[in-house]
């Protein structure tokens, strides 16, 4: 097996009684899509604060190709390579749509502590931010404000400011959530074209999304993990059809 | 020695002093996460209303009752007419509007009562002193103040702990939402303790009138004192606050007293006379560097 | 009209000697109130950049501003008064202090920082209430002026033109640093600080240099202050001072940069005035803040919003 990219190790964190993450283990492979489901309240959500850095577990580790990142701030861990999207769309909302690309690509690529040119005519950040948002289809929304955007623009931005830091892993947290049929569908589209460019850590809803799309599936629930592996053998898994998947 | 055991008392008596004043404080960011520069105008005017209600009651204890009681009532009625329109606002409003509040009410008992200080006697019952050890004689009504302070402070955590608008006043401070979907009416409970927080400042206005002077501005000293202890003792906290109030309290006497021997120590002839104050007046503020910079949400945090 | 309003503004501002000195407005007393005008604008601008912009509302601006002021005190007193020593000791004492606390105050959020940076300039109150050689609570009356390199630059006349040149540059400063990468930072900071940690800033390094930054702006301010007054107290750190100095930038619209100098118009002919009319002026200007912040609906903002 491939070296991997990132690597979850008997994560575990408890709030009081709850146990929200109990010994979770996971293996992200390069150029894959692993897909994370599991029922509300199943951990997933916190799984992903917690590699992201927003949460701190009580025990584990979190290994970003072979480095442990555990400790490390946020930010840190967006600097080495680790991008995320949000859940619930999170933007910076008074700003343009290249403006918030462009501070993506800055925030990883560059330095804030630049005091005298402008931001906007910084070359070296427009010419990629405007390869991300077209990427994800935003080119002629570059010059809106992020605010005035359609619930499903905001969720193609929310994927290209993670598409525009270049990062070695992404972290989508329900990345087609509140999206209809047709943009979904041209979601779904992009990501498989992804797995090219780094590996990605799906978090969703949409289990017939997850399965045309992913490589691999971990199935969580009650903080645990209860099957992971290939598409096709989490789908005939009976501990993984008793616990989600027979929900459908 | 003897000094250290003067400075103890003195500096435990100025610690419950400032947890009268910052319980209501606490309890009120923690409970409606609402920034009230003015509190320590209720403080003020405890001391001016003390002086007055003495005067025309005849007696101290006359002018404390009624004091405390006409400044939870002037709480109540500020509450009611400007603070609970501001519920909500940005920190930045509820900063504004108060800071005019302050400078409104400052210059209001400049208008009434004049600038220049007043005094207010002490009980007869208290103003002896007795002998603490050999040598040193201790003023009654310090002991009486720091006791009294103790009393309302036990009284304060049984109300807070063992009640059930205690109980909803504790969820308030560490989730206000959950509160509120309990069906509680949480803009009553809010008044309630807005009205005991303010009543209390102005108690310990009346208290501490006669051993200052009462002048229009010293409730902001108090307050900004207080503000150091909520952020020590943790926001929401009333256990937060009686500890960093003490903590406080003992810091600015016994710690100013050994910081100037400090530096008479370290430090010869005019350099430590010129290091020595300075230092000190700067102890209380270092000390909640010191706090933050190790738990920056203070020393007991009410919210997880 | 927006863009061309601060230029507005400074024109008016450079007119007014010319005017004074032709005789067409009255000269004296007018320019030594706007003397002093631009003296708080200047330090009300600084604060506008990291409230503005920052978002990081700051109670303690007074404090950098009396730092700045009492460099000046304390080289006077020993007999240094030229500005080549002076600014710059001012500015990095202003910059340290901001340093030592912010790196303290920025641990915390909201209501926690409103108190902290509150309860440090109190401790620069203080502090200077205790410095005995320099008036002690008193405060301290200048020998003399400071000057640059032998010029009389901060000495009658000359003052408004100091004043007005260095409140110029530092509208250029902010305004160029508010549009470059830090003050974009600086601003999405404000505007989602997980999006951005999340994007791999280092928010709390990034507020740290603003209030630092800031901190310098304001000791300019002071050493301005000093001289225009002559003279330093304790007070030019109190709570108050702060506090005007926030009701500044809120009146002239907060993030405007420019909008710190119409406020700073403001509240100072506003105290003026009241102050010539009754000596309890702070009983019309304490209820008129209550009334703006309850009645105008995104707080005093909006007047300013409208204004810019």
């Amino acid at each position: 097996m491939a070296e991997a990219l990132l690597k979850v190790e008997a994560l575990s964190k408890h709030f009081g009684a709850l146990r929200v993450s109990d010994r979770v283990d996971l293996t992200l492979a390069p150029a894959t899509i692993h897909a994370v489901i599991g029922p509300n309240g199943a951990g997933k959500t916190t799984l992903i604060h917690q590699i992201c850095g927003t949460l701190r577990p009580d025990s584990g580790r979190i290994l970003l190709a072979g480095e442990d990142i555990t400790r490390l701030p946020p930010h840190r861990r967006a600097r080495r390579g680790l991008a995320r999207s949000f859940q619930i769309t999170s933007l910076l909302t008074e700003m343009t749509v290249l403006e918030n690309a462009m501070l993506a690509v800055l925030g990883v690529h560059g330095s804030a502590f630049a005091f005298v040119r402008p931001l906007a005519q910084s070359g070296t950040l427009r010419a990629p931010a405007l390869e991300a948002l077209d990427r994800v289809g935003l080119a002629d929304r570059a010059a809106r404000l992020a605010g005035s955007l359609s619930h499903g623009e905001k969720r193609q931005l929310e994927l290209a400011l993670a598409l525009a830091a270049t990062p070695r892993v992404m972290l989508l947290d329900e990345p087609l959530a509140g999206a209809g049929p047709e943009e979904a569908a041209r979601l779904i589209g992009l990501l498989a074209t992804l797995r090219d460019h780094c590996a990605i850590i799906l978090v969703e809803h949409d289990v017939d999304a997850v399965f045309r799309l992913a490589d691999a599936v971990t199935v969580l629930a009650q903080g645990r993990v209860i099957a992971h592996g290939a598409p096709d053998a989490v789908r005939a898994d009976p501990a993984a059809r008793a616990a989600y998947l027979g929900e459908d | 020695m003897i000094l250290l055991v003067v400075q103890t008392l003195n500096g435990f008596q100025l610690g419950m002093l400032l947890f009268l004043v910052a319980a209501g404080l606490t309890l009120v960011f923690g409970v409606m996460n609402f920034v009230n520069l003015a509190h320590g105008v209720q403080y003020m005017l405890g001391a001016y209303l003390g002086v007055t209600f003495a005067q025309m009651a005849g007696g101290f204890w006359a002018g404390l009752v009624l004091a405390s009681l006409s400044a939870g009532l002037f709480g109540l009625a500020l509450e009611w007419l400007i603070f609970r329109h501001l519920y909500g606002r940005s920190d930045l409003d509820q900063v504004l509007a108060t800071f005019g509040v302050i400078l409104t009410l400052n210059e209001g008992v400049r208008l009434i009562w004049g600038s220049a200080p007043l005094e207010l006697a002490m009980p007869r019952l208290l103003s002896g002193s007795f002998a603490l050890m050999e040598g040193l004689r201790y003023p009654v009504y310090r002991v009486a103040i720091a006791g009294l302070g103790l009393a309302v402070a036990l009284l304060l955590a049984a109300g807070v702990h063992r009640t059930r608008a205690g109980m909803l006043i504790r969820a308030g401070a560490s989730n206000r939402d959950m509160v509120s979907a309990l069906g509680v009416d949480i803009n009553r409970l809010f008044r309630l303790v807005f009205g005991i927080g303010a009543m209390l400042a102005g108690f310990a206005g009346v208290l501490a009138a006669p051993l200052i002077s009462v002048e229009p501005g010293m409730g902001e000293n108090v307050l900004i004192l207080a503000f150091v202890v909520i952020v020590i003792g943790g926001i929401g906290s009333i256990r937060g606050a009686f500890a960093a109030a003490i903590i406080v309290g003992l810091v600015d006497t016994v710690g100013r007293g050994a910081i100037t021997g400090l530096a008479h120590l370290m430090l010869t002839g005019p350099a430590a006379a010129k290091v020595g104050p300075a230092l000190a007046s700067m102890l209380i503020y270092l000390v909640m560097a010191a706090v933050l910079a190790l738990r920056p949400a203070g020393l007991f945090p009410a919210r997880a | 009209m927006n863009r061309a309003l601060p230029w507005a503004i400074f024109a008016a501002l450079a007119l007014v000697p010319l005017l004074s000195a032709l005789g067409v407005i009255p000269g004296g007393y007018l320019p030594l109130l706007l003397g002093r005008v631009m003296v708080f604008a200047l330090a009300a601008m600084s604060l506008d950049f990291i409230l503005g912009i920052g978002g990081l509302v700051s109670f303690g601006h007074a404090a950098p501003l009396a730092i700045g002021a009492y460099a000046v005190a304390i080289l006077d007193a020993n007999n240094v008064q030229d500005a080549l020593v002076v600014i710059p000791v001012a500015v990095l004492a202003a910059g340290l202090f901001a340093l030592a606390t912010g790196a303290v105050a920025l641990r915390t959020r909201g209501v926690n920082f409103i108190m902290i940076t509150l309860a440090f300039a109190q401790m620069v109150y203080f502090a200077a209430g205790s410095l005995a050689d320099y008036g002690g609570d008193d405060g301290y009356t200048l020998y003399s002026r400071t000057t640059l390199a032998g010029w009389k630059v901060f000495d009658g006349r000359a003052f408004y033109l100091t004043a007005l040149i260095t409140l110029f540059l530092a509208w250029l400063f902010l305004r160029m640093l508010a549009a470059s990468r830090f003050g974009r930072t600086l601003a999405g900071i404000r505007q989602n600080r997980p999006r951005m940690a999340a994007m791999g800033f280092n928010a709390y390094a990034v507020e740290l240099a603003a209030l630092v930054i800031a901190a310098m702006i304001a000791a300019i301010a002071g050493v301005l202050l000093a001289n225009e007054a002559e003279f330093v107290s304790p007070a030019y750190a109190g709570w108050a001072r702060s506090g005007d100095l926030m009701v500044m930038v809120i009146l002239g619209g907060v993030g405007s940069l420019h909008g710190a100098i119409l406020g700073a118009l403001l509240v100072v002919l506003a105290q003026e005035a009241l102050g010539g009319l009754t000596s309890h002026w702070p009983l019309v200007f304490g209820p008129a803040l209550v009334l703006a912040v309850l009645f105008l609906r995104h707080g005093i903002a909006g007047i300013g919003a409208r204004r810019g």
